[in-house]
């Protein structure tokens, strides 16, 4: 399972990876591998705010859907539009050619909030990951 | 209760499968992936093993009679080496179990859904009549399904039994891989192929030579979420999502199972005629024109008004579709109504279209 030590993440299985002002979301390896097969993705606007904690979307892999929570608050800069055709990006390359969407950090202290990469294996191996 | 293991489990997990808990057993879900699985069977050829289902043994004098009254399709006109599918039904005309029925030369063999596997031993039980004796082998019997365009090739490496002069829903009473088996040209996929019955004391075997003859031509293993994105693609019904104790095979679209005129008639048969009368509801199939997959109990709309339940889902790899299947009241239930389906609180359009969704060339 692969888990980069430079990103932060939250307990509902989003990673966080920050560029200056602008932090770039994703869903993790473990969390692309316990969903399987991801057939549709529903992202934001750009220009739409998101706020941490809440929804911003959603995934809809073979077996089940599943919500997607903001790790961070703030305005959507990007959205990755080839994931609308090839959603199954997300499954092959999950921290790259997968991600979601860009924000603009409204509040730059709730990256400290989030979990760190060793926090993070500790929690998936808590819960039964592998 | 406790979990069973199907003889084939070592094997299952030493391929890489992901388990997981089913009607009693520890199954197979997927190996590379439901998509990649899916597509396999209807491009090239898969194996999966089904020894979760169940399978009733009925020998005597009365069997043919017996299983004539319990179930509604007739069993008076299969012949020895063919198969027939059917269903029993309870005296409301709800459904217990949707079924096959082999004839031998000396018996009779039930194969039923495994997650029914007792309930349907207590009612056949229950309703025992005459010179019939039931057993139940579903513990000592292995079923791997073998599946695809190219099963007839994997097969007929593993088997002398003459499989182009098998017709669909035929069966011989034979070897493969050299272990007493039963060859049985049927399956639930859409596609060609073979279901093989053999002792669970030669699981390993038959599995060993079903993959040294499927290796070459790019076998890959099945597990049971694909059987249900293939099956829903077939638009075959699923026991417990499609069909169950509160549906009848009318509104299913089951009718062709159902013989109302055969002698002795079957039980559940009069509230079948007065169903046959005037459905109310009919099980169609839908393309939803939108992002989402109709998930078992989805509120299907018409206008304002509910007008029916979605009863499976799911995305099509074979269509690019995402399909389903689902109760529709009449008069929405004709071809071509546009219709919503709700997904976690959205409407999403869709349409009432033609089933099967695939049918194979």
């Amino acid at each position: 399972m692969e888990i980069p030590s430079e990103l932060h993440y939250t307990r509902d299985h989003e990673w966080l990876r920050t560029e200056g002002e602008e932090a770039t979301v994703g869903i993790t390896d473990y969390a692309q591998s316990e969903l399987g097969d991801i057939v549709y993705i529903e992202l934001p606007e750009v220009g739409v705010d998101v706020v941490q904690g809440k929804t911003f979307g959603a995934v809809e892999a073979v077996k089940a859907a599943a919500d997607l929570f903001a790790p961070v608050s703030g305005e959507v800069t990007a959205v990755n539009g080839s994931l609308d055709q090839s959603p199954e990006l997300i499954n092959q390359s999950p921290y790259d050619d997968g991600w979601l969407i860009k924000v603009r950090l409204a509040k730059p202290g709730e990256v400290e909030t989030l979990l760190s990469a060793d926090d993070y294996r500790k929690l998936i191996e808590q819960s039964g990951g592998d | 209760m406790e979990t069973k293991k199907t003889a084939l489990h070592d094997q299952h997990v030493a391929s890489g499968a992901k388990m997981v808990p089913f009607a009693g057993f520890v199954m197979p879900i997927q190996y590379s992936g439901i998509l990649d699985e899916t597509l396999a069977v209807r491009r090239n050829v898969g194996v999966f093993d089904v020894s979760h289902m169940g399978e009733f043994e009925f020998r005597g004098a009365d069997a043919e009679k017996f299983l004539n009254r319990m179930t509604t399709n007739n069993v008076a006109k299969l012949e020895v080496g063919q198969v027939q599918y059917s269903s029993m039904l309870y005296d409301d005309g709800g459904m217990v179990d949707d079924l096959l029925v082999y004839r031998f030369e000396d018996r009779y063999v039930m194969v039923v859904n495994a997650s029914n596997i007792d309930k349907d031993y207590r009612w056949l039980e229950e309703h025992l009549d005459g010179d019939v004796e039931l057993k139940d082998i579903s513990d000592r019997t292995t079923l791997l399904a073998i599946q695809g365009p190219r099963a007839i090739e994997l097969v007929r490496g593993i088997t002398d039994t003459p499989l182009d002069e098998m017709a669909y829903y035929h069966f011989r009473e034979d070897e493969a891989g050299g272990v007493p088996a039963w060859i049985s040209r049927t399956g639930y996929t859409g596609e060609d192929g073979f279901e093989i019955y053999a002792c669970r004391d030669d699981s390993e075997r038959l599995w060993e030579v079903v993959w040294e003859a499927g290796r070459p031509l790019g076998l890959k293993p099945v597990g049971l979420g694909a059987r249900d994105l293939l099956r829903l693609e077939a638009s075959y019904c699923l026991y417990g999502n499609d069909i169950d104790q509160t549906t009848n095979p009318i509104e299913a679209g089951l009718s062709w199972i159902v013989k109302t005129k055969k002698k002795g008639g079957f039980i559940g048969l009069e509230p079948v005629l007065k169903a046959r009368g005037k459905p109310h509801r009919r099980l169609v199939g839908f393309v939803l024109n939108g992002k989402g997959i109709a998930r078992h109990s989805a509120d299907i709309f018409h206008d304002t008004g509910k007008v029916g339940q979605v009863t499976s889902g799911g995305y099509s790899p074979t269509l690019d579709k995402s399909i389903g299947l689902g109760y529709i009241d009449k008069p929405y239930d004709e071809t071509g109504t546009v219709i919503e389906v709700d997904l976690r609180g959205r409407r999403i359009p869709a349409e009432v279209i033609q089933t099967p969704f695939y049918r194979r060339e």
